[in-house]
């Protein structure tokens, strides 16, 4: 009698098991494929040092290929450029009335060239919500480039977009002080001085 | 004509390239420009002013790309910064 019991549990459960491997087989390919999935996902987004600077050295060129030579080397020189405003100077004065300096990943600094006093702070990013590598921030020229071709194609309106600050709210007032004395040595330093990029604002 | 995007991580990439004068290109050149703007993207034309600076121009619609423009690049749309992001 318990023979003949053992024997068929024994059966029912080589049934059941041959009845159930098709999908157990199915569910664990799903599962390391999933893993898979999951494992290159995450080196995508993983933080590649070479990945970065080479989208760097390609921003850079297009940076390049976009903005005067001028302009080119302000930037490659001090790590900023500089965007003339639209309004001009009162007569007599020459120039434009205020200036804009362009960081990277950084609010853009209105300031007075005569004077070197500070405006205000127009704080805008360029966020690309795609994040194909996990980040929504563009390499640092690139970030360049789009607030230069922003500020040249639409000041208003780029302004408009931005949030407006009192200086020294992101940027340290002492930093941009020393940039504009870099600036102005830069420009002392150069052979032919001519006005920056975008008088045509 | 090349249409370029800039992409985190990766610098520029080529999104579409041909000739606006032959049709088929052009129609190609259209469906990526419009691919793009659809996707909350703003595009630029650099280009020469009048006086010989350089600048750039922010167009809506591909009629408003001059003939000529060698490249339109798509960067995405202006946002005010948060104030701890760094604007």
């Amino acid at each position: 009698m318990d023979l003949g019991l053992g024997t068929a549990v024994v059966v029912l459960v080589v049934l059941l098991w041959e009845l159930a491997r098709p999908h157990a087989r199915r569910l664990g390919a799903r599962a390391a494929q999933a893993f898979s999935q999951r494992r290159v996902r995450a080196d995508a987004h993983r933080y590649d040092r070479g990945r970065e600077l080479r989208a760097e050295q390609r921003a850079r060129a297009l940076l390049r290929s976009c903005v005067e030579q001028e302009d080119w080397e302000m930037y490659r020189d001090l790590g900023l450029l500089r965007v003339w405003g639209s309004v001009p100077a009162g007569q007599g004065a020459g120039g434009a009335a205020y200036a804009y300096l362009i960081y990277p990943h950084k609010p853009i600094v209105a300031y007075v060239p005569a004077t070197g006093e500070l405006l205000s702070e127009y704080c805008v990013t360029f966020p690309d919500h795609s994040r194909p590598y996990g980040s929504s921030r563009l390499p640092d020229s690139d970030d360049v480039l789009a607030k230069w071709m922003a500020l040249t194609a639409d000041e208003r309106g780029l302004i408009g977009e931005a949030n407006m600050h009192l200086p020294g709210r992101q940027v340290d007032p002492a930093r941009v002080a020393a940039d504009l004395s870099r600036l102005a040595a830069w420009d002392r330093g150069r052979a032919s001085p001519t006005r920056g990029s975008v008088r045509a604002a | 004509m090349k249409l370029l995007r800039m992409k985190p991580g990766h610098g520029e990439i080529l999104l579409a390239e041909g000739d606006v004068q032959v049709p088929e290109q052009e129609r190609e050149l259209i469906e990526a420009f419009r691919r793009e703007l659809d996707e909350g993207m703003w595009a630029a034309v650099p280009l020469l002013a009048p006086g010989g600076r350089r600048q750039a121009e922010l167009v809506k619609r591909f009629e408003d790309v001059p003939r000529d423009a060698e490249r339109v690049i798509f960067f995405p749309r202006a946002a005010g910064g948060a104030p701890s992001t760094g604007g």
